[in-house]
This record gives structure tokens, C-alpha cells and sequence, in this order.
């Protein structure tokens, strides 16, 4: 087993590197705009407060779902930049259904929680088709249903929506008290009135689905097939455009849930001021968590550490919180780069190994095969 | 850098002018294995110069040595009485040294003028200078090329002169041809041959790489045979019949395939029916009116030169590719419009020819390669999910039982060698019983050893009677193990011979369309 320790520590090398190649990039940004790079910092690295761990919790909780729904994707090769339009329509589905209030209490609750990943999937299943049928990129026609998303949605809110009095907002019907989903209250333990998102636990169930299913399943075994090897995969009996399809349907169903923990905790209505750019951040944060279920949890938090603690730059600091995106796409970039970079050396490390522990016996003659 | 005294020495050893080529100790080590080790070869100024050698012999590495893409790790190479150490290819071709490779490496949709000037743009631009250069080359060396035409318009043979002008075009003297006539036909091979006579007699050196005897005896004036990694012979064509050259290639001690008493009955495993296939962008078909059984306890070989459809009749039975007409029948079932797994499911197990995109996850465990094709079934599997315990106890088993060289089943199968990798591949495939076996090239690239454990589990296999399948460009391999071997040529069996009587010249004579009489029809 000395092998696997090996591999989770280059595993863990990579992210690592790449946070720290990220501090120091942003340092000299920081020094060549004339900002207080030691101020900065000491916003940032300061321990968060109780209502900020809570907020942090809330929004790794929402960030990990969309995570999930693009390492689906990125397991089998399939790019799904859709994310974030399948979930803006998929809430508003789900707020609609909702808000209408035919079930009662739980049941509204989680038969809208399905209505949002079947609006989710059907979503993503459109770019799924296109690129069986007709061999369109995904990552092309995922960015433009993104767009026809949001008007689309746009469009839909102005029908269903209801007046607010003394709003200009228009948002769908507002969630009666119990088709919300209460949330944890932790103020004996962390001394805040703010609650955790009930629905966090419908993220650490898809965590443990989609760790279970990629790994112990037949079929979680034909996607990394595919994903590792289309050609390899086509003649071990994958039907690889089914699987295309299969897995941008299930990208599509997780990523419907996404606005979910927002809808049933927070928001209580779809409008005009709900949540964005969650499905991009969610590509993020699968990269920096290499697409597995404990590291996209990590770079969850890690995420939402950073967009709370951005927060004060400005008052304390006197940097602009933006600063923090310029943060997050550097460590993405150095990620990308640094994991290819352990995968290479440990591919080569092993084989290396491979080679030294073979040597004892008599080495036979080949000719090495043709690039 | 060379010494004067060196250069010297070398011009004295050839007589009055220094060699083209002089290579003296040249090792190459990959991890585990010595792909070349002291390679002699001296290559004349102005020869065709053949370096001969089985599948696996190391003449690729070799080439690739000459070519820059690897540096050895001893040894020297000496290029017109000048020491030189190529690090890459740019240095090659600054040194004079040009190759053709087995595959083309042509842009299709682009003209042959900007293939040629593609990465050569600095030589004499991209417009009228570049296209007069082509013309001139073209004329003075009889290849009759025509600078403006689309890539994608013309036939193989064309596209290989086109290769040969982008080498000459970037000023190579020292012509390296890598196989060069796996992809063509025979008249083409003739013409080719007559480019080489004329490149040879305007100065040029051309070593050629080939394991086809016939040819080499034919157009070579020098040839050199490797073995194992390393140079064996010295010969003059002149001096050596084929039957002696196929000695000095394969070494007395080679294990050679050996069928034993014929284990083949009349139960039909596999029968073809009649099956086309039409490709895309032609008319043309690539499958003609296949008709074949394959009986239990029965090896049937399949001869041709590559690409004459064996890939595609490979692809047909495995349900990758529907035949445009006919049927497939796995015993009495018929398995035309069945998808990989059902037939793989079904019984039938598959060796591809291109272990590292067919066979392998090459970044994934062995223990999920050895799943790899078998994903459904036992012991792999327990109803929907993955029975991780037993499939890496069945790899552990099949590790130590096909001699599967490896530490631990853990590591990855891009760890391990060419020769490794196919036993596992092997042993997987047996290991699920199949009823009919499909071995494509199962020895391509790999050791000796490995060779011959590859072709005892194969003759096992009929023993235990399996149909297999035999398709391999390999002559003693398919006359060593068929029961029957019968010649594909354009994508028709063109004739059947009993590999007991049959001669290499008459499959050679099959293969490259001799004796059907096609030759004079087209």
C-alpha cells in the first residue's frame, strides 16, 4: 500500500501548489497596484465569524451541487458549461411548482425538488442530443442555451409573476411556511441566530450518490471508461453516444438542484434578484477538487471561505472584493496546470518503479510501439 | 565533434569516399528493456540501403535514433565522416536526414503545395518560389507531383511521393523510408521502387526499412539484419536468398509456431454470409462478398497486405461497424445487428491490433483493465455493481498464470511493456471462455517471449475448441498456427490455402493480387 500513499500525497501537492502559486501571483498584483498586500491578507486569512462559518457552509452547500453536476461531465470528457442556465430554469420551474401549492407541506417540497431535476436534465439533455445526432460540440451549444435560458426564463417570470407590494421586484409566488425547509439552528454551538441551509444534506447525499455510483457501479465504470479511453471503451461494449446522453441527463438533474438550498432556505421565490454564476463557479471549485467527491467538498468551503471573507476588503483593507475573483482564476489556472503536471511525473514516477522492481529478472527485447 | 583523424578513418574504412551513415554502438534503454543494443551499420553514399528485421526486431527505434526523436543512450553516429549528436528532428534534417514515415502525415483538406511548405516556410517562402521548387524537384527526380491539387483528391501511392518531396524539399540526402510499402499495392510498389533507383542514381542514400524479403532482395544493394535489438548480418543481396535472409531475421533458437494434430470439427462457431460494407466518401467497397466459417477447434488466417479491409472485417463481427449487407452468425445465432457487448456477451472474445486504444485504459489499475470488455459479467460484477474483490482476485489469478511481468496489480497498464500489456489482454480474454476468438496482429510489437506464450495460448485455445480468428501480416505466424489461411485482397478473399503445402511466395504472390488475375482488369 506504500503506492497509495504516494498518490494521495502528489494528489494533495497539486491544490496545494496551486493556492500557493495563487497567493504569491495575487501579492504582486496587489504590490504593482498599490495596494497593502499585508492588509489584504490579514482581511482574508482572519478566522471568519460564526455568522460568516454558517454563510460559508450555506454557500459550499449550493457551490458543491453545481460541482458535482460538472464532474459528471468533465469524468466522461463532456464539457458541460450549461450548468448554470440548467439551474436558473430549473429553480424557476421547481419556485413555480412550488409556489402553486398543490401538495401539501413535504411532499410540495420534494416533488418540486424532482420537478427541478427533471427540468434540469431535459435541459441538458438538448445539448446531450444535438451532439449525438449531429455532432455538435457541447461546450458550444451548453454556453447558447445558457443565454436562451435566461431569457427564456426571463420572459416566463414576467407571466407568472406576482405583484409584491411596495416592490419593484417581481419574483413567482412566495413559499407558504411549510413548504420551506427549515433550517439547523447552531447557536448554542457557534453562538449565531443564523441557520444552516436544511438542505445541506441533499448535498452530502449527492456527494455519497455520485461516489458510489462512479465507483462501485457497472455503470459509473463504462463512464470513466469512456472518459479515460472513448476508443478503448467503444470495443469494451460502450454504447458510447447513450452514455453521452445518460450522463449530460444526470449532469443536467444535479445541476436542477442548485438552486434548491436557495429556494427552500433563503429566497422562498424565483425573481428577478436570485443568485447567478453559481454553475460557473461550480466548474471552478470541480477543478480545483479534481471531480472527487471529498475534494470538491474541500474546494467548496475553500470557495465560500473566499467570497465571505472578501467581504470586509473593502471597509478594512480599502481593496475592492473583486480581488477575490482574481484569486479564484489564478488558483483554477495554476490547478489545471499543476495537475497535469503530477499526473505526468507520477505517470512517469510509476512507471520508473515498475521498471526497478522488474529489474531482478532478465529483461526482455522489444521494440517500443509506434507513437 | 568529430577529429580529423576519425574523419579520416572513416573515409579510409569505406575506401575513396566517407559513408553516408555510420552508426558504432548504439544502446537504447527503455525502462525494463534494451530496445537496440551495439548496432553496427555503415550505409554507402548512393545505395538503397535495407535494414531488415521481424515485427519487434527494434528498426523502428533505431530509425527513430537516426531520426533525433530519441538520443541514445551509447554509441555514435557518424554522418558523411562527421561525428553528430541529433537531438531532435530539426537537427536531423539540418544534418541531411529526411523520413517517410509508415503513416502519412499529411493535412488532407490543404493543397500538396502548402503540405509541402508546412513548417518549411522559411526555404523558399509559400507562393510562386516554393511552388517552382516543388515543380523542379518533382521533374528531376520523375515523381510527377502536381503542387495545386487538395491532399484529400489523390491516392495512397501519390500521397507517399508527396511525403518523399517534403523530405527532399527540406534538403535531406539520407532518405529514411519507414515500411514504406505496408499501404500500397503492388504496381505501386514497383513505382516506388523505380523512384528509389532514380533518387539513388541523382546521388541520394535511401535506407529502407522493411520486413518484406522479396522486396528488399529486389531493390536493395545493401542489407543489414536486426535481431533482438541488435545488428546480426551484413549481407550483399546478391549473395543471400530469402530462405537464408528469413534465417538470419528469425534466429535458429526462435521459438516458430508449430500446429499440432488438427483438432477442427464440422460445428460452425462463426459464419459470415455474403458481407459488404461501402464506405463513406467512396462507392467503393471496402467489404466484397465475404463468405467464411470458422469451426470449433479451428485457427483461419486471414493474409493481406494492411489496409486491404482486414480492419474493417475485424470491426464488422465485433458489432462496431454494421455491414452494409450479409450476416454474421455466432453459432446458430444470428449477431448482424447485435451491439459489442451483446456479442462479446455472447461469447466472443477480442485481441485488437491497437492494444493502447482498443485494449487498455492505459492511466487505470490492471485490475479494471482486466474488467475492461468484461464489465458485465462474472466475477467482475455482482447485479449493477462493480465486485471489486473478485475481479482483482481473478487479475491476481491471471497475472501469475499468463506470466503477466509485474509488481503489483495495482499499477497502472501504461506501466508495464508492450509484452505485458498483451498478455493481460490475452489472459483476459481467455479467461471468460470465449466461443470464438478474434485475434488481430496478437504478437504486433511485442518480445519474443512473449511471443511465443502468446502463440501457445492461442493453439490452446483451438485445443480447447475455440474458432479463432487469425488476422496478422505476420507470414510464419498465420502458416505456424491456421488450419486454413485464406488471402484478403481489396476487401475480398481472393483465395484459400492450406498452410501446410503453401509457399511464402504463393500467399505473397495472393496477397499482392499475382494470381487472381486482377492485375490485368484494372
Amino acid at each position: 500500500m506504500k503506492l497509495d500513499v504516494r498518490r494521495v500525497g502528489l494528489g494533495l501537492a497539486a491544490p496545494a501548489l496551486a493556492v500557493v502559486v495563487a497567493l504569491l501571483l495575487t501579492s504582486l498584483i496587489l504590490v504593482a497596484a498599490g495596494d497593502p498586500v499585508v492588509a489584504v491578507w490579514q482581511v482574508l486569512f482572519k478566522a471568519p465569524l460564526p455568522r460568516q462559518v454558517v454563510a460559508i457552509i450555506n454557500e459550499a452547500s449550493v457551490l458543491y451541487l453545481s460541482a458535482v453536476a460538472v464532474a459528471i461531465g468533465f469524468k466522461m470528457n463532456l464539457f458541460n458549461i450549461g450548468v448554470d442556465g440548467q439551474y436558473r430554469i430549473a429553480s424557476f420551474m421547481a419556485a413555480v411548482f412550488a409556489g402553486a401549492h398543490f401538495l401539501p407541506g413535504w411532499l410540495n417540497i420534494i416533488v418540486s425538488l424532482i420537478v427541478a431535476m427533471a427540468t434540469g436534465a431535459i435541459w441538458a439533455a438538448i445539448a446531450g442530443v444535438l451532439k449525438v445526432a449531429r455532432g455538435v460540440s457541447e461546450v458550444i451549444s451548453t454556453i447558447m442555451l445558457n443565454y436562451i435560458a435566461t431569457y427564456f426564463v426571463a420572459y416566463l417570470l414576467k407571466g407568472a409573476a406576482v405583484k409584491i407590494e411596495g416592490s419593484n421586484a417581481t419574483s413567482t409566488r412566495i413559499l407558504t411556511e411549510d413548504s420551506r425547509v427549515p433550517g439547523i439552528n447552531l447557536e448554542g454551538l457557534l453562538g449565531t441566530g443564523r441557520e444552516i441551509y436544511g438542505l445541506v444534506f441533499l448535498s452530502i447525499a449527492v456527494g455519497i450518490l455520485f461516489w458510489f455510483v462512479l465507483n462501485k457501479t457497472r455503470f459509473g465504470f463504462d463512464l470513466r471508461a469512456t472518459g479515460q479511453s472513448e476508443t478503448a471503451a467503444v470495443a469494451s461494449g460502450v454504447n458510447v453516444k447513450r452514455m453521452v446522453v445518460v450522463s449530460m441527463v444526470l449532469s443536467g438533474a444535479i445541476a436542477g438542484l442548485v438552486g434548491m438550498p436557495l429556494l427552500f432556505g433563503q429566497d422562498f421565490a424565483y425573481g428577478d434578484t436570485v443568485q447567478t454564476g453559481l454553475g460557473f463557479a461550480g466548474i471552478s471549485v470541480a477543478l480545483l477538487g479534481r471531480n472527487h467527491p471529498v475534494g470538491m467538498a474541500v474546494s467548496a468551503l475553500v470557495w465560500g471561505y473566499l467570497n465571505q471573507l472578501s467581504n470586509g476588503l473593502q471597509i478594512s483593507a480599502g481593496v475592492s472584493d473583486r480581488l477575490v475573483l482574481i484569486i479564484q482564476g489564478i488558483i483554477v489556472l495554476s490547478v489545471v496546470i499543476a495537475y497535469e503536471l503530477v499526473r505526468r511525473a507520477g505517470l512517469r514516477m510509476e512507471q520508473r518503479r515498475v521498471a526497478r522492481e522488474l529489474e531482478a529478472r532478465p529483461a526482455p527485447v522489444v521494440e517500443e510501439v509506434h507513437p | 565533434m568529430a577529429t580529423a583523424v576519425e574523419s579520416a578513418a572513416a573515409a579510409a574504412g569505406a575506401g575513396e569516399e566517407p559513408l553516408a551513415v555510420q552508426l558504432k554502438g548504439i544502446t537504447k534503454r527503455f525502462p525494463g528493456v534494451v530496445a537496440n543494443s551495439d548496432i553496427a551499420l555503415d550505409v554507402r553514399k548512393g545505395t538503397i540501403h535495407a535494414i531488415v528485421g521481424e515485427n519487434g526486431a527494434g528498426k523502428s527505434t533505431l530509425m527513430k535514433i537516426l531520426y533525433g526523436v530519441q538520443p541514445p543512450d551509447e554509441g555514435t553516429i557518424t554522418i558523411n565522416g562527421t561525428q553528430v549528436e541529433l537531438k531532435s528532428p530539426t537537427e536531423a534534417i539540418r544534418a541531411g536526414i529526411g523520413m517517410v514515415f509508415q503513416h502519412f502525415m499529411l493535412a488532407e483538406n490543404l493543397t500538396v503545395l502548402e503540405n509541402v511548405v508546412l513548417g518549411a516556410e522559411k526555404l523558399h517562402g509559400i507562393g510562386d518560389a516554393a511552388r517552382a521548387k516543388i515543380r523542379e524537384i518533382s521533374t528531376e527526380y520523375g515523381l510527377r507531383v502536381e503542387p495545386d491539387v487538395l491532399v484529400s483528391e489523390i491516392g495512397v501511392g501519390d500521397r507517399q511521393r508527396i511525403e518523399i518531396l517534403k523530405v527532399l524539399y527540406r534538403g535531406a540526402k539520407i532518405l529514411i523510408l519507414d515500411e514504406p510499402t505496408a499501404v500500397l499495392v503492388p504496381q505501386e510498389v514497383n513505382e516506388l521502387f523505380e523512384h528509389l533507383r532514380e533518387l539513388k542514381t541523382e546521388g541520394l542514400t535511401v535506407i529502407f526499412i522493411s520486413h518484406k524479403l522479396d522486396e528488399v532482395l529486389s531493390v536493395a544493394d545493401d542489407i543489414t539484419v536486426i535481431r533482438r535489438g541488435t545488428t546480426v548480418a551484413a549481407v550483399d543481396p546478391k549473395d543471400v536468398t530469402a530462405r537464408q535472409l528469413a534465417e538470419l531475421m528469425v534466429g535458429s533458437e526462435l521459438p516458430s509456431p508449430q500446429t499440432e494434430e488438427s483438432t477442427v470439427t464440422d460445428e460452425p462457431r462463426l459464419t459470415l454470409d455474403g458481407i459488404d460494407l461501402v464506405g463513406q466518401a467512396s462507392a467503393r467497397k471496402i467489404l466484397d462478398g465475404i463468405d467464411l466459417v470458422i469451426h470449433a477447434g479451428e485457427i483461419v488466417g486471414i493474409a493481406g497486405v494492411e489496409g486491404n479491409g482486414q480492419a474493417e472485417l475485424v470491426e464488422v463481427v465485433m458489432g462496431m461497424r454494421r455491414p452494409t449487407s450479409g450476416r454474421v452468425l455466432l453459432g446458430e445465432t444470428d449477431i448482424t445487428e447485435a451491439g459489442v457487448r451483446e456479442i462479446r456477451e455472447a461469447g466472443v472474445g477480442y485481441i485488437p491490433e491497437d492494444r493502447h486504444r482498443h485494449g487498455l485504459l492505459l492511466e487505470a489499475p490492471l485490475w479494471e483493465n482486466m474488467m475492461l470488455g468484461h464489465q458485465t459479467e462474472p466475477p467482475n460484477v455482482k447485479g449493477p455493481l462493480i465486485d471489486a474483490r473478485a475481479a482483482k482476485a481473478d487479475t491476481a489469478r491471471v497475472v501469475e498464470q499468463f506470466d503477466v511481468r509485474t509488481p503489483s496489480i495495482l499499477v497502472t497498464a501504461g506501466s508495464l511493456s508492450g509484452g505485458n500489456q498483451q498478455k493481460l489482454i490475452v489472459g483476459r480474454e481467455m479467461s471468460h471462455a470465449p466461443r470464438v476468438l478474434l485475434a488481430a496482429h496478437p504478437t504486433r510489437g511485442v518480445d519474443v517471449g512473449a511471443q511465443a506464450a502468446i502463440w501457445d495460448l492461442i493453439k490452446a485455445a483451438r485445443r480447447d475448441g475455440m474458432g479463432v480468428l487469425l488476422i496478422s501480416a505476420d507470414l510464419e505466424e498465420l502458416v505456424g498456427l491456421s488450419d486454413t489461411i485464406w488471402v484478403i485482397l481489396r476487401g475480398r478473399l481472393s483465395g484459400e490455402f492450406d498452410p501446410n503445402v503453401v509457399t511464402r511466395e504463393e500467399l505473397g504472390a495472393a496477397m499482392t493480387g499475382a494470381t487472381t488475375g486482377e492485375e490485368e482488369q484494372r
